[in-house]
């Protein structure tokens, strides 16, 4: 089925990952690997070609090669990777466009698979316990990674309006997470102080590297499978994820959440946009029975394992402090229980 | 006055716990107590005075504890107290010199002599009583030339003392092991002679207030492991329970559970599912949270609960009321203690509740999930029993003139939930909500404002503050009636506008028809 595949986005991480995924499949006759910087990991047999996908010329190395499968990996969810925002939308939007208008110009391809994210529900508190891929979002990400989804997942359509031959896999994952990966989300768990939004504690979902990368091989070698989402099994809370981190939280204000995220940006620690800030407080899920059923992909890790796996590799920052706010949050809830129980018998007794 | 009373209870023993503490601590007290001495006596004898005419006996018998110095050393003991000068000995508890330890072993002689003593003085006479009450005023302080001289003497105590190298690890923890100890030791000093109830609590007070404070300077000078700092707060509950009245191994076992349950917060160890149910958290702080009002407050009496089917997915509809959506929180509760199978009710709540902040996350946490045909859907599919309360904000905001006057239940969802899933619907009718806050004005331009949908005016709310936020004491009952099938339409009857809107409205029928009976049966809205 896919003899010949172009991989965008193969010097980032998750790029070069699945490029040596990929090359440990014997199917697969050659696999190009496309970036503008060349890589510093090892890609495996895939031949690293220079190329920006910005520029038309992408759309000959497809021609010469005769690509038949277009992995498109280069939708960038970290700005501080690009250097700024302004490129971070300049490759994902432009990007994305010039990638697909050499596509449909290239007779060869014949399957399109693209990595999307979650992102593109957007998060608010009137979303639904749980998305499926027919939903839209309540509230639309009007800016940052999750406007860029959305954007990229408008032109992929309009492609395959305009090439109905062309099969089209999109894999919306949640945040993924893992030993080794750094995204906008590890950064944010590895701050020395937590800032949490007050009030609120987010149902996150977690997809761990190593299935994020078998999901891409499974959609790209098996059959065809439009929209799924991917995440692992289970949810966590924000606190549960600060507890398992073992760091000091610092509870903020929602409403003045945007200017501590614009201190933390501007140290560069993190990114905080506001719709990574809205993500914090509320949370999301997806519905992963497609997945399941559809794309017959089981992850290996639950969100659970996933975040363990992740937090094991996080050194606690001051040994003696562990989860302030969860303690903290514990501590409250559990007296209170507690509490009420002992009331709760003395009013038994007074009423006896 | 401590002092003062304790002496004719030493009467039968004291010379026996003196002479130890006057060789065991002869540095420390011996020149105030000769200073306290010749002032005290006349003082004693003016108290002694009026009793002599009542009872001689007494008066002898005053008359043999007074030259004694043991009630000055208990008196040094009360006055030291209030100096501040035992904080600052047990403060100190890495001097190798024995004086505290020795001092400590004088104090168990004493209480060693204890039984003998405590007899006495329930048995004493009303001139024993008497006496005490008239000696109490005259030996209230120390003389400060006693207070003056022992301070010196400490001061210079503690200028001989040897100043101790920083220990080993291990010599450290035996080190914080003897202050523990001698507290313990020290403990029954203060019950030398417990004298009736007052006294018996004023003790017990002094020994919780002297742990704690010992507790504290612990931490301030030599940090207390966490097993003493346990061990002195299962005291401290132990004593707590006693004087509430509730068995300490009830009190032990929830304390237990409490901390089982702060540790599985702290690790993170707990589970929510994709709703944000924390199962954890519901039965371990939200439900005992909520039962002592709904056994002792609102005293909700529960009928029809086997309607609820034990296992698989169920639709209970039920009506709104009350101002604030208690009604919700009360049938949470009912459902799951009366239930034979303790099943939880999940929630579907309106928006507003998910972004408040505190309040979403606990209602997701409770098990609650916003309202919406999605969300009722896949918890019914999943078999879990749903709570819709379809009447919302016209519901709940109604005025009070209203109430029991079921408003127009939504636009039929839930039905249409409930045919999809093929679940039966429990029509459920709360009675005594209406009566907890009744509102009889509304501050519309005051509810834009913050964007609420309401604000209230109770006969309460909000001419007493935070006064008017405690609910009237209403009676309730909860009736869930018989489940209405709707297996036998099928799933695509969910798209058959008619007979949704048919099956609403016999819903609705169903419960404000058990609402008229229930208000006949009630005898009066608070009994």
């Amino acid at each position: 089925m896919a003899r010949i595949v172009l991989v965008t986005g193969v010097s980032r991480y998750l790029g070069g990952l699945y490029a040596r995924r990929l090359s440990a499949d014997p199917g697969i006759e050659r696999i190009l690997g496309v970036d503008v910087i060349p890589p510093r990991h090892s890609i495996g047999r895939a031949e690293f070609v220079r190329a920006d996908i910005r520029n038309p010329m992408i759309g000959r190395i497809m021609n010469q090669a005769e690509v038949d499968t277009v992995v498109h990996m280069n939708v960038i969810a970290t700005p501080k990777d690009t250097g700024g925002r302004v490129t971070q939308k300049e490759i994902n939007v432009i990007g994305t466009m010039q990638l697909l208008a050499a596509c449909q110009k290239a007779p060869s391809v014949q399957r399109l698979v693209v990595k999307s994210s979650a992102a593109i529900y957007g998060s608010s508190p009137r979303d639904p316990a749980m998305f499926a891929e027919d939903m839209n979002a309540k509230s639309t990400p009007r800016s940052g990674f999750g406007k860029d989804s959305i954007e990229v997942e408008g032109y992929v359509r309009g492609f395959s309006r305009r090439r109905p031959d062309v099969e089209i896999t999109m894999l919306r994952l949640a945040n993924v997470i893992g030993p080794q990966i750094r995204t906008a989300v590890t950064d944010y768990f590895t701050l020395p102080l937590i800032p949490v939004p007050l009030g609120y504690d987010a149902r996150l979902q977690f997809l761990h590297e190593d299935d994020a990368i078998a999901a891409l091989v499974t959609a790209t070698t098996g059959p065809s499978v439009g929209i799924v989402n991917v995440a692992g099994d289970g949810f966590l809370t924000l606190l549960q994820c600060l507890a398992m981190v073992r760091r000091p939280v610092l509870p903020v204000p929602l409403a003045t959440a945007g200017l501590i995220g614009n201190i933390v940006k501007r140290s560069g620690l993190a990114d905080f946009s506001p719709d990574q800030v809205a993500f914090l407080a509320f949370g999301r899920g997806l519905d992963t029975t497609r997945m399941r059923h559809v794309l017959e992909f089981e992850p290996r890790y639950s969100t659970r394992a996933a975040f363990e796996a992740f937090a094991a590799g996080v050194h606690s920052v001051v040994a003696d402090v562990e989860g302030v706010g969860e303690a903290v949050t514990g501590a409250v809830t559990g007296a209170a229980g507690g509490g009420a129980a002992a009331l709760a018998r003395v009013f038994e007794r007074l009423s006896q | 006055m401590t002092a003062a009373k304790q002496s004719p209870k030493k009467a039968a023993g004291p010379k026996k716990a003196a002479a130890p503490k006057r060789a065991a601590a002869p540095k420390r007290a011996a020149a105030p107590k000769r200073a306290a001495a010749p002032k005290k006596t006349p003082g004693a004898k003016k108290a002694a005075a009026p009793t002599k005419a009542a009872g001689t006996q007494a008066a002898e018998a005053e008359a043999a504890v007074r030259p004694v110095p043991a009630s000055r050393s208990a008196f040094a003991a009360g006055a030291a107290r209030a100096t501040g000068e035992r904080r600052r000995r047990s403060g100190t508890p890495l001097i190798t010199s024995a004086t505290p330890l020795e001092v400590s072993a004088a104090r168990r002689d004493a209480t060693a002599a204890l039984p003998e003593d405590a007899s006495l003085p329930v048995a004493g006479d009303a001139t024993a009583e008497k006496d005490r009450s008239a000696g109490t005023p005259t030996r209230k302080r120390p003389p400060r030339r006693a207070i003056r001289d022992r301070r010196e003497q400490r001061a210079r105590e503690r200028a001989l003392r040897p100043v101790p190298s920083l220990p080993a690890p291990d010599e450290k923890v035996a080190l914080l092991a003897e202050p523990a100890q001698r507290h313990t030791d020290s403990a029954p000093e203060p019950a030398t002679g417990p004298a009736g109830l007052a006294e018996g609590l004023q003790h017990t007070a002094e020994r919780i207030v002297g742990a704690v404070l010992e507790a504290a300077e612990f931490s301030s000078e030599a940090r207390p492991g966490p097993a003493e700092l346990v061990e002195l707060a299962v005291n401290l509950l132990r004593a707590a329970a006693t004087a509430a009245g509730v068995p300490a191994e009830e009190v032990e076992r929830q304390v237990a559970e409490t901390l089982a349950y702060v540790r599985r917060r702290l690790t993170g160890d707990y589970t929510v599912d994709e709703f944000g149910f924390d199962e954890d958290y519901t039965t371990h702080v939200h439900l005992p949270i909520l039962r002592p009002l709904y056994k002792s407050w609102f005293r909700v009496e529960v009928k029809g609960i086997d309607n609820i089917p034990d296992t698989g997915g169920a639709l209970v509809v039920a009506n709104h009321s009350g101002t604030v959506a208690m009604d919700s929180l009360m049938t949470q509760v009912a459902v799951y203690d009366e239930h034979p199978r303790h099943r939880h009710l999940r929630m579907l709540g309106a928006d507003l509740v998910f972004q408040t902040p505190f309040v979403g996350p606990i209602a997701r946490r409770s098990g609650s999930t916003l309202a919406a045909n999605t969300d009722a859907e896949r918890l019914l599919a999943g078999g879990h029993l749903v709570g819709v309360w379809p009447e919302g904000f016209k519901g709940v905001g109604k005025p009070f003139s209203d109430r029991y006057k079921l408003q127009r239940f939504g636009r039929g969802g839930f039905v249409a939930a409930a045919l999809r899933a093929g679940v039966p619907i429990v029509p459920c009718s709360i009675v005594g909500a209406e009566e907890i806050y009744p509102m009889i004005g509304n501050m519309p331009t005051l509810a834009r404002l913050l964007g609420l949908p309401y604000v209230p005016i109770t006969p309460t709310f909000p001419w007493l503050g935070p006064l008017g936020a405690i609910p009237l004491p209403s009676k309730w009952l909860i009736e869930f009636g018989p489940p209405i099938d709707t297996t036998a339409f099928g799933p695509e009857a969910a798209d058959d506008p008619m007979l949704v809107f048919d099956l609403t409205d016999q819903v609705r029928e169903t419960i404000q028809q058990t609402l008229y009976s229930l208000l006949m049966q009630r005898r009066s809205v608070f009994i």
